[in-house]
Order: C-alpha cells, then sequence, then structure tokens
C-alpha cells in the first residue's frame, strides 16, 4: 500500500462517499445521518485532488445506503463519487442523480416563510436546475441558490 | 382549477379562462351561482380594499360571507396555529379566501383542507387575483393580450405585482421595458428566465424612451423604506413621477396601470387624461375575482 492511500484506513466492507467539496464534507455526514450512526465511520477532509483542490471522503463500515439516501448527496456535493466496498474490493460504483425535489432536508432561508413561521409544516424544495442545483421553495417560491442552501 | 395559490400554477387555458369571465361577470354582475354558499374571508392581516374587493364580488353572485379582519379579532391572537385555524372554518365553508403575512401560507393552508383556497396576498410572495385583474384590464382596454408592448415602471425589485404579471404575460409574446432606479431593478432571477425563454425585454432608468412605444405603462410605487441610501431616494423619487405633459406622443391605444394606492408616482393631472386607467383597474378587480371564485368552485 503506498503512503497517499494509508492517509484513509482501508475498508473491508461498506460505502465510501469521495471527491465531496472540501468544505462540504461534514454537510453530508449531517446529511446522512453519520452523527448518530454506531458503524466505524472515517472522515478525511481537505485531502489533495486534482479535481477539487481539496476535496473531503467518507468512509463508513458495513454500511450500505439506499440509493435516494445517497441521491441527497448530491444536493450539496453533485461531483461526489460513491464506491461500495466488499472484501476490500470496490463491486459497485453508484452515479448520484439529483430528485426532481426534496423534502425535510433543507431548510428556507426565508425567515417569512411558512417553513420556519408555522410548526410542524415539513419543507418541500423543487429542483430548478440540476446542473446548478438552484433551489426553489415549494411555498414561499423563494429561489435559492447551492451555495446559500442550508440543511436542517 | 381547484385553488387559486400562485399564477406560477395557471396555465394560458386558465388565464383566458378566467378573463372571459371576468368579461361576463361585467356584462351580467348579478347572477345567482353562489346561492347557498358560505365563503370565508380569512385576513390575518388587514387588506381594505382587498377584502371589499373579494366581498362585494361574493356578495354580487348571492353568495354570504364570514371571517375576520385582522389576527388581532381572530383566534390566532390567542395562539391558534394557522393549521388549527383552517381545519376549524373548513368545517363551515364552501370556499376559503385568505390574506396572510407569512409567505407561503396560502399554499400549506390547500394542502390541509379539502375546501378551496384563494390567495389573496401571502406576505411578498403571491396575489394571484390582482394578476387576474391586470389582465383582465390589460385584455379589455386592448382588445387582447397577444403582442403587446408593456413597460414596467418603478420597484420592481419587490414589487409582487410586476413579477406575478411578467410571468403571466409570458404566455402572449409580449416585449417588455422594465424602467427602474439601479436600486430596484429586476431580481436577477426574471432576466434569467426571459433570455432562457426568449422573450424580449430590455432594462433602463428613464422612462421617456419607452413611452412613445408603449401599449401597456404599469406604474409602481417607489417608496422611501426601500432604499437604503436616503440620497439615491431623493435623487430618483421625481424620475419616476408621470405627469399629463409626458404623454403627449403616446400612442392612442396607451393605458396607464397602477396597483393602488400610489404616491407620487402619478401626478394628480394625469387622473383625467384618458389614458389614466387605474381607477377601472381596481374596479374590474370585482369582476375578475368573481370569474376566480366560480372558476374554483365548478360553476361555470
Ligand atoms: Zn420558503
Amino acid at each position: 500500500m503506498s503512503k497517499k492511500e494509508l492517509v484513509v484506513s482501508a475498508l473491508e466492507n461498506g460505502t465510501v462517499i469521495d471527491h465531496i467539496p472540501a468544505d462540504q464534507t461534514f454537510k453530508v455526514v449531517k446529511l446522512l445521518g453519520l452523527e448518530e450512526c454506531s458503524d466505524q465511520v472515517t472522515i478525511g477532509v481537505n485531502l489533495g485532488s486534482k479535481k477539487l483542490g481539496k476535496k473531503g471522503i467518507i468512509k463508513v463500515a458495513d454500511k450500505f445506503f439506499a440509493k435516494d439516501e445517497l441521491d441527497r448527496v448530491a444536493i450539496i456535493a453533485p461531483d461526489a463519487k460513491v464506491n461500495i466496498i466488499r472484501n476490500y474490493e470496490v463491486v459497485e460504483k453508484i452515479e448520484l442523480t439529483l430528485p426532481d425535489e426534496v423534502t425535510g432536508i433543507l431548510q428556507c432561508i426565508n425567515p417569512m416563510c411558512v417553513t420556519n413561521k408555522e410548526r410542524g409544516v415539513e419543507t418541500r424544495f423543487h429542483i430548478l436546475d440540476k446542473k446548478r442545483c438552484t433551489v426553489k421553495c415549494h411555498y414561499c417560491e423563494r429561489i435559492i441558490n447551492q451555495e446559500d442552501l442550508i440543511l436542517k | 382549477m381547484n385553488k387559486l395559490v400562485s399564477i406560477s400554477d395557471c396555465s394560458k387555458e386558465d388565464i383566458l379562462n378566467i378573463v372571459n369571465l371576468a368579461e361576463q361577470f361585467e356584462k351580467h354582475p348579478n347572477p345567482h351561482l353562489l346561492d347557498g354558499k358560505l365563503v370565508a374571508t380569512l385576513f390575518f392581516e388587514p387588506s381594505t380594499r382587498t377584502r371589499l374587493s373579494f366581498e362585494t364580488a361574493v356578495q354580487r353572485l348571492g353568495g354570504r360571507v364570514i371571517g375576520f379582519s385582522d389576527a388581532a379579532t381572530s383566534s390566532s391572537s390567542k395562539g391558534e396555529t394557522l393549521h388549527d385555524t383552517i381545519k376549524m372554518v373548513s368545517n363551515y365553508v364552501d370556499l376559503i379566501v385568505m390574506r396572510h403575512p407569512v409567505e407561503g401560507a396560502a399554499r400549506y393552508a390547500s394542502e390541509i383542507t379539502n375546501v378551496p383556497v384563494i390567495n389573496a396576498g401571502d406576505g411578498s410572495n403571491q396575489h394571484p387575483t390582482q394578476t387576474m385583474l391586470d389582465l383582465y384590464s390589460i385584455k379589455k382596454t386592448q382588445g387582447t393580450l397577444e403582442n403587446l408592448t408593456i413597460s414596467m415602471v418603478g420597484d420592481l425589485k419587490y414589487g409582487r405585482t410586476v413579477h406575478s404579471l411578467l410571468m403571466a404575460m409570458r404566455y402572449f409574446n409580449p416585449t417588455y421595458h422594465f424602467v427602474a432606479p439601479q436600486e430596484l431593478r429586476l431580481p436577477a432571477q426574471y432576466p434569467e428566465y426571459m433570455r432562457a425563454n426568449n422573450i424580449k425585454f430590455d432594462e433602463l432608468e428613464d422612462m421617456n424612451p419607452v413611452l412613445p412605444v408603449s401599449d401597456i405603462l404599469y406604474m409602481t410605487r417607489v417608496q422611501q423604506e426601500r432604499f437604503t441610501d436616503l440620497v439615491e431616494y431623493e435623487k430618483v423619487k421625481n424620475t419616476y413621477t408621470l405627469r399629463s405633459s409626458m404623454l403627449e406622443s403616446t400612442k392612442d391605444n396607451l393605458r396607464i396601470l397602477h396597483p393602488l394606492p400610489r404616491i407620487n408616482e402619478i401626478a394628480a393631472d394625469v387622473d383625467d387624461n384618458p389614458k389614466a386607467y387605474y381607477f377601472e383597474q381596481a374596479r374590474n378587480g370585482v369582476f375578475a375575482r368573481q370569474a376566480v371564485i366560480c372558476s374554483i368552485l365548478g360553476m361555470c
């Protein structure tokens, strides 16, 4: 094993989420609910990347996510790559696809939005532009750019 | 249509249907289509103008009205949630007309009740019946909604009537001129949308060049509180005032619209000019609202 690969320990079985923009890494952790997860999670940030400059990587041992759970990651890390590992081998590469809408994950940035004013209203956003990841609040109709997205 | 929450939900057919119905109601204002029906007007924030227009529309159709005109007189002042107020009122009425300062409130209400909902304004988001009355006013004065040159002047940044009208007119091959001071230009999403959809438009700071070419001049309030720099406000406030003398070389069919109330963006001497249309425009609101109500209740 080369020195470079040793930066983040190898995984026997589980899921690797790679090529996360460095500053989005902990958002992805939150999005996938890994803060409360009892599996072994290895998080690497500010690793060198030719494409992103600095990237983040997350390895979760013995965990395999549903496709729609992973697709949410595309909202904040559209270029992330997901590899499924079994017995130290990549057995599957999963392409992330942005859903048409997301419920309950993002928070509306508009303080006057009903989702922020009335208790118990689940947030809902329509993805307007899958390339740039601009979204529109289903309720207040505010259009939010990718860089302004807030996770709940 | 089984509700009217946002103009962005309306198809071209929906709009034409409402505009044509409004014309019918202007010809025959008092058909008893709502006999025995009860309509709630829930005004969580006061708006006398809009409420009276809706209540007139209901009464002319033979329906009856219950409701409140201010959150202070409603149960929401005791901390009742919007959810619970809507659920309670839904037991009583055939239609809910609501105005609420919270954006998205009408959309949310429409999702928790089986009673049809008409949005009479949700904060700075939507006010779709205002747009319907603007569209009806345009149709009535121009004979068509197609291929018109529409100039919008004043506060294009915060003016929700402007945003809704420009989106609604997108179906009808318009040419737009947007005239606003730097600070109050259209939010970037609208020029982007128009570019992507090949809608002809330009943006200016001076209204004089657009006057001779316009079919519709849509004036809006330029409010002092919208400016971060008061010097800037003092500089521009008179630049965006329309005076009767400015109308001399305009087209015969030009009509001046304004969602009212105005401050000083239209000088009083314009009122007597035959091209001034803003007071009749407000009157058209009742016909447009009759059309929306009947269409949503499936009465015509
Ligand atoms: Zn919102």
